[in-house]
């Protein structure tokens, strides 16, 4: 059975901006499922219809078989949602939160509490702080725990590693895994591109349409030539003139090098290069050749 | 019912938590109710007079005497040519200058007859009308007199009427008593639709309310979460006013019926709160709640007949005042507390109250959609 299913999806706001566009995807029970896509791609929008919040303009949507529309009740019963932006009470202590959220479901904490356990027991140590007061971490980790207290069947976190540090991102994804064994289908979305591998199937979502799902490895391996990598001294300079270069396919900066591929790709080719390169002044130049990343596959397709 | 207790439970945490809405509830109602009543007394004294007195003669002196000594008016100057006076006037040191003309006693004496200047400063509208109401007066009452004494036994005396009045409800015209019932609704409309307006607006400020709006709770459950508690808060309020500041520091014992005043008290806060509710609908930030509630609450309390009395008002303003819950509570203050109406006599007040009630939070109600 799948657990989300988005039909050609639309979301229009004022002034006829498209957010979302004719969005369609599913995602299977139990998946843990990535939304990858730059700010401003529709991803929040996207969550926010399927948690009930939002109404599309178009088409239809459904969550464990629930009409987004017509049985929003049965959806909220079901689903847990930790929005982008911290949102629980900052007045109210860890325990108060949890125990609140936890009444609103019909149930406490002692009820479901082998499924938060690993998470609460990191924060427990806090419990009698106000959630206002915690670091952004913890914050995330009490968030968590609220969206999971009624032991839902499809969990929803919206951008839950922007803001966090590397190690807790790095924890965060840990737990995710951890929950997923649990049988919960877990929809998440994210702007770094270094998480998509985390995932077991991905959509790349740019401008309101989605560009590609599939699972990460198929679509790096779908990557259609082979990624070269190169740096030197200046490199502002270097990907002006790899950009004029005639034998050039495409060129973008990617951190510390400029990743490449060619039009024909032959050794003859990488020769001529790197010599107008030097005629052109650039020293220490560094070539390699490059595994291609979700990035890479991103900016490949957004263009 | 389970969740609306905890609801309940959860916001009356949050405000007791609040050290500045406490000091709100508990230091406003006592701070204003000591400080307003007395400052906001519009029976004016102290009018400052000059006084040209260019006759100089026995029935000038007992005309001054009699103005300073009527104890609404402090003499500015005393001088000989208006021009003088005038000074004082354009210096602002003088609301009112009486000019007594030449021969003043004479022509009273001889002709029967006297005239007066009375110039007045009429930058302050309202010490400018009473002022020159109240020397009017004096000045009439002073002419009375010489006629009683019989200026000249020649001339028979025309009639006169005198005029007793008698205050009834408030025989002493205690100021006070007119004003702190008013000022204490103007206060619990404020309590309410501020802090009613301003929570909500405030779980949609920082996100919370998307976190309820996901969870299966219903949505007149999430209303009444927020209502009841600024409902008992406003209770609150209006009892500590009444029962504290009004009676210890004002001595104001209601006359009328307790419960009957607060079954008013009741439905009017049901009213107030249905539009606190209403400007949250329409704010997406605290601060455009503060505005449009500050917008709303200032209408409200200028037109309902709380400072300015309604009749006075232009037709169009009386429209406004009557469709101003203030004004119908503030009545109904007046009348239970200083009067002791019945039920009988308040009766369309509480159909009015009633309507208010519905049509404010049927709005509200509308307007608030859970899923957007």
């Amino acid at each position: 059975m799948l657990a989300v299913t988005l039909d050609k999806i639309i979301k229009v706001y004022d002034k006829g901006h498209l957010a979302v566009d004719e969005v369609s995807f599913s995602v299977k029970q139990g998946e843990l499922f990535g939304l990858i896509g730059p700010d401003g791609a529709g991803k929040t929008s996207i969550f926010r219809i399927l948690t009930t919040l939002l109404l599309p303009d178009g088409g239809k949507a459904s969550v464990m078989g629930f009409d987004v529309e017509d049985d929003f009740k049965k959806i909220r019963e079901t689903v847990g949602y930790m929005p982008g932006k911290f949102s629980l009470y900052p007045d109210l202590s860890v325990e108060e939160n949890l125990t609140f959220f936890a009444t609103l479901f019909n149930t406490t904490l002692a009820e479901n509490y082998d499924l938060i356990k690993d998470i609460y027991v990191q924060i427990e140590p806090f419990k009698d702080r106000r959630a206002g007061k915690l670091s952004g971490g913890m914050k995330q980790k009490l968030a968590l725990c609220c969206a999971l207290i009624h032991r839902p069947t499809v969990l929803f976190l919206d951008e839950p590693t922007t803001g966090v540090d590397t190690v807790s991102r790095k924890e965060f994804w840990e737990m995710l895994k951890r929950l997923k064994t649990q049988g919960i289908t877990i929809l998440v979305s994210t702007p770094y591109m270094d998480e998509a591998t985390l995932c077991e199937r991905i959509a790349l979502i740019q401008d309101g349409k989605i560009l590609s799902i599939d699972e990460p490895q198929n679509i790096i391996a779908q990557y259609p030539d082979p990624l070269y990598a190169i740096k030197s001294e200046r490199m502002s300079e270097l990907l002006k003139h790899l950009r004029k270069h005639p034998e050039i396919k495409s060129c973008f900066a990617f951190g510390e090098y400029h990743h490449i591929s060619f039009k024909k790709d032959d050794e003859a080719v990488h020769k001529s290069l790197l010599q107008s390169l030097e005629t052109k002044g650039h020293k220490q130049l560094d070539f390699k050749t490059m595994e291609p990343s979700i990035e890479d596959c991103f900016i490949r397709l957004m263009n | 019912m389970r969740s609306l207790l905890f609801l309940l439970r959860k916001e009356f945490k949050q405000i007791f938590r609040n050290k500045s809405i406490l000091a709100m509830i508990i230091g406003m109602p006592i701070i204003q109710l000591l400080i307003m009543p007395l400052a906001a007394d519009f029976e004016i004294k102290n009018i400052k007079i000059s006084i040209v007195d260019h006759d100089r003669s026995v029935y000038s002196k007992n005309l001054i005497d009699k103005v300073i000594a009527s104890g609404y008016f402090q003499l500015n100057d005393y001088s000989t040519s208006f021009e003088q006076s005038f000074q004082q006037f354009e210096a602002n040191n003088s609301d009112l200058v009486l000019e007594i003309p030449q021969h003043f006693e004479r022509d009273l004496v001889k002709l029967q007859e006297g005239s007066l200047l009375l110039a007045v400063n009429a930058i302050n509208g309202t010490n400018a009308s009473v002022g020159s109401a109240y020397l009017s007066n004096i000045i009439g009452q002073y002419n009375q007199e010489l006629r009683k004494q019989g200026l000249s036994a020649s001339i028979a005396m025309p009639a006169t009427i005198e005029v007793a009045t008698l205050n009834w409800f408030n025989p002493y015209l205690n100021y006070p008593f007119f004003m702190v019932p008013g000022i204490l609704v103007s206060l619990v409309t404020m309590v309410g639709i501020y802090m009613c307006a301003l929570n909500i607006v405030k779980e949609k400020e920082v996100g919370t309310i998307e976190q309820i709006n996901v969870t299966p709770i219903k949505k007149h459950h999430f209303i009444l979460g927020k209502l009841i508690p600024f409902w008992v808060i406003g209770v609150f309020v209006f009892s500590l006013g009444l029962l504290g500041v009004a009676r210890v520091a004002y001595g104001i014992i209601p006359v009328g019926s307790m419960p009957l005043l607060y079954s008013y008290l009741a439905i009017f806060l049901i009213a107030i709160l249905g539009i606190g509710l209403l400007i949250s609908t329409y704010s997406q930030t605290q601060q455009q709640a503060m505005s449009l509630a500050f917008f709303v609450i200032m209408v409200f309390i200028l037109l309902s007949g709380l400072f300015t009395p309604i009749d006075s008002m232009p037709e169009w303003a009386k429209v406004i005042a009557n469709l101003n819950p203030l004004t119908y509570f503030i009545e109904v203050m007046r009348m239970i507390v200083l009067k002791g109406s019945g039920f009988a006599q308040i009766k369309s007040h509480f159909l009015a109250m009633i309507a208010f009630a519905i049509f404010f939070n049927g709005w509200a109600i509308i307007n608030y959609k859970k899923t957007s």
